[in-house]
């Protein structure tokens, strides 16, 4: 599978989490990108013909912590939650798509006046990068229910991540792993606080938290 | 071995927290941890001290992780004195809190407050990340060290469950994880900017971008700068990117709100300092000091408008700290003598801001409310909270002779000296309608007679929440009458490596 | 004139019927029935057009133009599609979006010609079959643009030739992104499952067989053909992508063009068998997603990658 395949996936993933109303469908789907996004650094670096044990190390445990944990961890938060299993959308579906297709277009637009100090490996890393990044934003901001902010936050994260990974691949390991534990940690503590929203409010419409204002 | 120290003792103190059962002893372990680690900064600042006037001062080795230059030894030591502060003032107050389930004074709900031993222990890592923040010298690291921080006090603002704390706590954390989410983004474009085609590129340490500038590429870096400013100002509260800090401050029990505003932004802030570092050794300090100071000029702006007819006084409180990082980001992005400013504002400020919200957090538990209208008398009730309440006020608005109201003419004078009349003038102003903001809600709290059924009941006041604000606002008011000499040298430092003089 | 560019169209023309028979059919073995002779469209035809017609004293000759016209729509854009090894009948540049505007045509007569009855019951039709249309005229459009920037080519006959160049092993992200559009596309304009039931005879839930209850006669016979002839239509452009002519020979092409019609009918038939018809709501996200994968395939081609 190469590379432009994969992140293209990727972004029908985007793309699919747009036009979905289900959370749990957009749970897989997250999951779904993550295990893509684990197949990126190990695609990159067997393009230029080398495989280092630490890449192997550093893929496997992104697949571990996309693809199983991050799901895992969301779908048990709504199973306990026992909410409403819609998304709840500010924006409609249709819109949502069509926004989607204008950021896609936006992003080519202005990756194609950006210069790299050195070539990508590939044309589609900073558009789709910058996509990802974008559509993440927006799910954050036009979904009302928590969890799908939750999955919004991780793609964003992705996003970052694909750029990371493809233009500034050299990070230490350790920062890395770093970082990887801290999202953890960040998925892990907002579970929790849904969960609590969930038994304070009975609902986690986050358009109702609305009592702290001025 | 100071360095590791400093954050395995929070580190390890905090996971045992967690599993230690009894009261007493947790309080005392946190008490003790606030003093071994202020013990540490201590030593690392002799250690400074005497590398400073030694005749073959040891510089930070390239590729270090963990070190202590004279911006993070500044922020150190604000972190870890306002910590030994809020930790023995968080004894009272711990041992005022019920146990049981009781009632909300807003909403006349039941709530129960998180367990004794989770706030402890998240109140240590909040020590260790905030310790990791500081002396990280990488900016991976750095950002591990911000994020950490969000994560470990976000259960702080939860102590009290109740609605309006856990709507506090679900705004800190979205908000601040997507800022940070971004200011990750921003450490990529500056891996992308040292990005060497033909050689190995740098692992982002600080030392080596600041003495190797000629590699970077402008324009790459300078969208980092941009990325850390957002991502990072989130965390530090910078106006537009403030709206979780309000909430955050007023909803978290006083000892909390003081760490954040005084500690965590001043972390935060550390992040920016060291993208600006970057930016004035590679030549491009045009761009970044532009940027800082229409976001500082901005932030002081939202919160004047915000400070101006508040009903919350905790709320007041919380935009003052917007204001004040909004000056911060100013004083650096003026160049010059700014800079000494800004590092010397961010001490008193933080010093300054700690006494409030802990003095604040006094007045919230003998009135039982945070309607400035409902408080009169704090005087009559609380002498000596209420003499805080004023001399914090006091300092807090930049009047002499507190030490913030030097830091604040400094930069003032930075302003002038480098030639923005038009800056200073609305600097000026926004100082000028944030003081009769503030003087309209802090002083009729002050004034008057409290209503009767409280002076009856009304109690000593405890030394343990009274002695820390006190030693704060004193400690301000001694900055303002003598600037030690070795500050003044951290100060200068400081002040050259972000572009000042 | 050769005679193999009149190939393309006589096929479309005599065996289009076909493929509804080869769809039902499909259903019917799914469904554990017999199901209707193969040949029963054709006999619906002969039927219909030995039928007199009754025509409502509130219709105009907007009515009886309809169907005429939608029918004459359908078989010029039926001269424009090649297939198999074949050439169309007529071709030039830009030849794809005179195909689009008429399959238009088409559509518009038989929206006036429903409306024109004062039924609100076609009013309702007509009104959805324009949404629905308009939403997925989009993602035809911008797939057969992505198509002609793949190839460079703006006639379908020079693109379905440029395709045949091995252009799948080339740029086949592009072309699969497409194929699927297409296929919604397919889907939605000739009113099928998961867009329309073709079936159901319920006004509420109906589109396009809503607005043609009114017709009768050879009217609604026309009606039956030209949809055959679309259905046929927008069929071959998507074997024409999948199956581009690779053995170089017209009669062997075209042969493994018109199998994969048939396989496609079938295709048509099991997706109508195991899906259920979608909520009107949804609709729309349906076509919308279609169209943003034709974006997204043309971003893709503008950005360089399909090459």
């Amino acid at each position: 599978m190469s590379t432009d395949l994969n992140l293209v996936l990727v972004m029908l993933a985007n793309l699919a989490m747009l036009g979905s109303s289900r959370l749990s469908a957009c749970i897989r789907l997250s999951a779904a990108q993550g295990i893509l996004l684990s197949l990126l650094p190990l695609q990159l670096e067997l393009a230029e013909h080398k495989l280092a044990p630490r890449l192997a190390l550093f893929a496997l445990t992104i697949l571990v912590l996309k693809g199983v944990v991050f799901p895992a961890l969301l779908m048990r938060t709504l199973r306990t939650a026992d909410v409403r299993h819609e998304v709840v959308p500010m924006v409609g579906y249709v819109s949502s798509l069509i926004f989607g297709v204008i950021v896609l277009c936006f992003s080519f637009w202005v990756s194609s006046r950006l210069i790299l100090p050195h070539p990508a490996p590939s044309p589609l890393v900073l558009p789709l990068a910058l996509s990802t990044i974008l559509i993440g934003l927006f799910l954050i901001i036009s979904r009302k229910t928590a969890l799908m902010q939750v999955v919004g936050y991780l793609v964003l994260e992705n996003g970052i991540f694909i750029f990371g990974v493809a233009l500034a691949n050299k990070t230490p390991l350790l920062v890395e792993m770093g970082v990887l534990l801290d999202v953890f940690v960040a998925v892990f503590v907002m579970g929790i606080a849904i969960f609590h929203i969930n038994r304070e409010f009975d609902h986690i419409d986050v358009n109702q938290l609305t009592s702290l204002k001025d | 071995m100071i360095v590791p120290a400093l954050i395995l003792v929070p580190l390890c103190a905090g996971l045992l927290a967690f599993w230690w059962r009894a009261d007493g002893p947790r309080r005392a372990l946190l008490v003790l941890t606030a003093l071994v680690h202020s013990g540490l900064t201590v030593a690392a600042w002799v250690q400074w001290n005497n590398n400073l006037h030694s005749s073959a001062p040891i510089a930070i080795l390239p590729g270090t992780w963990l070190a202590l230059d004279a911006a993070g030894l500044l922020f150190l030591s604000t972190v870890s004195a306002l910590f030994l502060g809020c930790a023995i003032y968080g004894v009272g107050y711990l041992g005022r809190e019920k146990h049981q389930p009781h009632i909300d004074y807003e909403e006349h709900l039941f709530f129960s407050n998180e367990p004794e031993a989770v706030f402890t222990g998240c109140l240590l890592l909040f020590l260790a990340s905030m310790t990791l923040v500081c002396t990280s010298q990488n900016f991976g690291l750095l950002w591990v060290g911000v994020e950490a921080t969000t994560l470990a006090s976000a259960p702080l603002i939860y102590f009290h469950r109740q609605h309006r704390s856990l709507e506090a706590t679900w705004k800190y954390l979205l908000i601040c994880s997507v800022g940070i989410a971004l200011a990750l983004l921003g450490n990529f474009l500056l891996a992308v900017a040292t990005s060497d085609p033909r050689g190995p590129t740098t692992g982002l340490f600080i030392t080596d971008l600041v003495q190797n500038p000629g590699k970077l590429h402008a324009p790459w870096l300078k969208a980092a700068f941009l990325f850390f400013l957002v991502g990072y100002g989130t965390k530090m509260g910078l106006a537009p990117m403030h709206t979780w800090l309000p909430d955050a401050h007023s909803e978290s029990p006083s000892v909390v709100s003081a760490l954040l505003s005084g500690a965590l932004l001043n972390c935060a802030f550390l992040g920016i300092l060291r993208a600006h570092q970057v930016c004035v050794a590679a030549g491009v300090e045009d761009f970044s000091q532009g940027l800082l100071r229409v976001f500082g000029l901005g932030s002081m702006a939202i919160a004047a408008v915000f400070i101006l007819g508040q009903v919350d006084f905790k709320r007041m409180l919380a935009y003052s700290s917007v204001e004040h990082m909004g000056i911060l980001s100013l004083g650096v992005g003026l160049g010059g003598r700014g800079a000494f400013g800004a590092g010397l504002h961010a001490m008193n400020h933080s010093l300054t801001k700690a006494c409030l919200f802990l003095v604040a957090g006094n007045i919230l538990a003998a009135y039982e409310t945070k309607v400035v209208k409902d408080v009169h008398g704090v005087r009559r009730l609380l002498p000596l909270s209420g003499i805080l309440w004023i001399g914090g006020f006091m300092s807090i608005t930049g009047a002499p002779p507190f030490g913030t109201f030097l830091s604040e003419f400094t930069i003032l004078k930075a302003a002038l000296d480098q030639g923005r009349p038009i800056v200073a003038v609305l600097y000026l102003a926004l100082l000028a309608v944030i003081f009769i903001g503030m003087a309209g809600i802090v002083l009729p709290m002050a004034q008057g007679e409290p209503s009767a059924a409280l002076y009856e009941s009304r109690r000593r006041e405890a030394i343990l929440s009274t002695l820390p604000p006190a030693v704060f606002c004193l400690a301000v008011l001694a900055v303002g009458l003598y600037l030690p000499p070795t500050m003044t040298a951290m100060l200068d430092e400081v002040s050259v490596a972000l572009g000042g003089n | 004139m050769e005679v193999a560019t009149l190939l393309p169209l006589a096929v479309t023309l005599i065996m289009s019927p076909l493929l509804l028979g080869v769809i039902n059919r499909t259903k019917a073995m799914v469904g554990g029935r017999k199901g209707p002779p193969l040949l029963q469209p054709y006999y619906d035809l002969i039927k219909l057009l030995g039928k007199g017609a009754v025509y409502s004293r509130t219709t105009t000759w907007v009515f009886r133009a309809g169907p005429i016209v939608s029918l004459a729509g359908c078989v010029l854009a039926a001269t424009l599609v090649p297939l198999g090894g074949c050439e169309s009948l007529i071709k030039f540049h830009g030849d794809l979006i005179l195909l689009a505007y008429l399959l238009g045509l088409g559509r518009l007569c038989t929206v006036l010609a429903a409306l024109d009855t004062g039924s609100p019951f076609e009013g309702m039709g007509a009104s959805r079959e324009a949404m629905f249309s308009a939403l997925a005229e989009s993602a035809f459009l911008l797939g057969l643009a992505a198509l002609a920037r793949n190839t460079g080519a703006t006639s379908l006959t020079q693109m379905h030739a440029a395709l045949a160049d091995g252009a799948w092993s080339v740029s086949g992200l592009t072309l699969a992104l497409v194929t699927v559009a297409l296929l919604v596309v397919f889907l939605a304009e000739n009113s099928r499952i998961p867009v329309d039931d073709p079936n159901t005879h319920l006004e509420l839930t109906m589109i396009h067989e809503v607005m043609v209850l009114d017709h009768g006669g050879p009217d609604f016979a026309f009606i039956l053909y030209g949809a055959s002839i679309k259905l046929w239509v927008l069929g071959a452009l998507i074997i024409n992508l999948v199956l581009a002519p690779s053995a170089g020979e017209s009669v062997a092409d075209l042969g493994v063009a018109l199998a994969g019609m048939l396989i496609l009918a079938v295709l048509v038939g099991l997706i109508e068998s195991t899906m259920a018809r979608l909520r009107m709501p949804r609709v729309p996200q349906l076509l919308v997603g279609a169209t943003a994968l034709s974006g997204l395939a043309l971003v893709l081609e503008f950005g360089g990658i399909g090459k």
